[in-house]
């Protein structure tokens, strides 16, 4: 079946019906003034795109997605947004000011230049079939492998990073800094 | 997902990340800021994820994936990790001030202006 030019499967119906909600979800995080429901927008939207992970046979990030953003960083949004208060939309009155025509129309000029530069190259562009030996390429396995051989020493860098993290966090959780 | 273009997928991510730029620009809650900082990251895992998918090819040698398929994935684990980090940082940060100042308003916090 064709659509003004593009050839309508089943798989892009749905991939359709995951991308819309997700776009939806992501301008909610911006125009809810109530920061609790911005965070369960995101949420929404981080679930969705972990579902795209799995459907571009990335199924090990698809998991991580849904463990590490849905599960650890969203609960710690949810809980700053509980210890400051800011769940009440009268705790922070963000009345009109010049910035918000100016950015949106920064944002439809940054997202009309990049897809007038980028998208009109890559137009006819189609998903392959993967061969038996690449279908397991985003598998648990996979991954590991190429994580302990080529990538060992952004491995170890990024753990670093974590500890300075974790330090940090301490430090400017102590009572007087 | 056989039969999705490619421009579909980096369609989405482009769109993402715009919609963060624009919060990034227009809000004054700094934990809605971080949240639209999150949204532009996921959206560029989501172009990484897409470009290592669509460059499919095999490794002669193993006859494994390619690096360069796999490399798209590596970079998503590691901006995942540094994402993470950042999170924990920032929000610290946020409650630090807020002890101090007792306002979170972006607008307020120009301790730094010259």
């Amino acid at each position: 079946m064709d659509v003004a030019g593009i050839h309508v499967t089943p798989n892009l119906l749905v991939f359709g019906g995951i991308a819309t909600v997700a776009a939806l979800s992501a301008v909610g995080v911006v125009v809810f003034n109530n920061a609790v429901r911005s965070a369960l927008c995101l949420v929404i939207n981080f679930f969705l795109l972990a579902f795209l992970y799995f459907t571009l046979n990335c199924e090990m990030l698809g998991i991580t997605q849904i463990v590490v953003y849905t599960g650890a960083i969203m609960v710690l949004f949810l809980f700053v947004i509980m210890l400051l208060n800011l769940g009440a939309p009268q705790a922070l009155n963000e009345k009109w000011d010049p910035k918000r025509p100016i950015g949106i129309l920064l944002g439809v000029m940054l997202f009309g230049l990049v897809s007038a530069q980028v998208f009109p190259g890559l137009m006819s562009v189609q998903a392959t079939e993967l061969s038996p030996a690449l279908s397991t390429f985003g598998s648990p396995q996979a991954l590991g492998r190429t994580l302990f051989s080529s990538y060992v020493f952004p491995f170890e860098a990024v753990s670093i990073l974590l500890l300075i993290g974790i330090v940090g966090s301490i430090l400017l959780a102590k009572r007087r800094i | 997902m056989l039969g999705v273009p490619l421009v579909a997928y980096l369609s989405l991510g482009l769109f993402m990340f715009s919609v963060g730029v624009v919060g990034v620009v227009v809000r004054r809650n700094p934990i809605v800021i971080f949240m639209c900082i999150e949204l532009m990251l996921n959206s560029v895992n989501l172009t990484f994820l897409t470009f290592a998918r669509f460059h499919s090819s095999v490794n002669p040698q193993t006859g494994l994936a390619a690096p360069s398929m796999m490399a798209g994935q590596m970079m998503v684990i590691f901006v995942m990790a540094v994402a993470a980090a950042e999170v924990a940082v920032g929000l610290g940060i946020i409650m630090a001030i807020f002890r101090l100042r007792h306002t979170v308003d972006i607008d307020e916090m120009n301790l730094l202006k010259g």
